[in-house]
């Protein structure tokens, strides 16, 4: 059983997974719990990407 | 300047009406169950959906790590972060010693996804934490 995804796909699996936690027991309705888990997803992944370009600009 | 408005106390206001009046042993067992297998604990207290999406996403986030070949700590007494790394693991559950029962997890990252491996399966423990809390404060009325 070996799984071994891009870093990108990994990124965006711990993204989808922990926002659905963080979502849920943070916030207490429905349409909230799903408002800020596309939140959390939503700044997982701007943060991966600007920190990914910040590793680009600082290797020049 | 002194107000003469009294506010119920925190999560007071649910108590009365909440359809889900428990006990603190009760709440406790929400805790406990919900340390052991993700999601029950809100199964527990009446949040059947929320238990079966927690249930799913920490489950998978666990096994997505081991089957990165990602590292499963043991308990030891050796460096401070090994000691995190163990308790955070330990938060799956029974993920983690049925994992550690079937020897699952290697106990050195060789590949550049197994590190990412290791990390899927400590947050997940983390998680697990956080949901399990979570029912427990559903469980005493804190949350509805």
């Amino acid at each position: 059983m070996t799984f071994a995804p891009s870093h990108f796909a990994a990124v965006l699996l711990f993204a989808a997974l922990a926002s659905v936690v963080f979502g849920i027991t943070q916030r207490s309705t429905t349409q909230a719990m799903v408002k800020y888990g596309l939140y959390c997803f939503a700044m997982f992944v701007v943060a991966v990407v600007g920190a990914g370009w910040l590793m680009w600009l600082i290797r020049r | 300047m002194a107000s003469n408005v009294h506010l119920p106390a925190k999560g007071a206001a649910h108590r009365g009406t909440d359809p889900v009046s428990h006990s603190s042993s009760y709440a406790y067992f929400a805790l406990i169950l919900g340390w052991l297998i993700p999601g029950a604990g809100h199964v527990l207290v009446k949040r059947p959906f929320r238990g079966l999406f927690l249930f799913l996403s920490i489950t998978c986030m666990f096994v997505l790590g081991v089957a990165m070949q990602g590292k499963l700590y043991s308990p030891n007494a050796g460096e401070i972060l090994n000691i995190l790394g163990f308790v955070g693991d330990l938060g799956a559950g029974l993920l983690y010693i049925v994992a550690r029962a079937l020897d699952y997890g290697h106990g050195a990252v060789q590949i550049a996804t197994a590190d990412y491996g290791t990390k899927f399966a400590v947050v997940a423990g983390l998680l697990n934490f956080i949901a399990a809390i979570d029912a427990h404060n559903i469980g005493i009325g804190r949350k509805s």
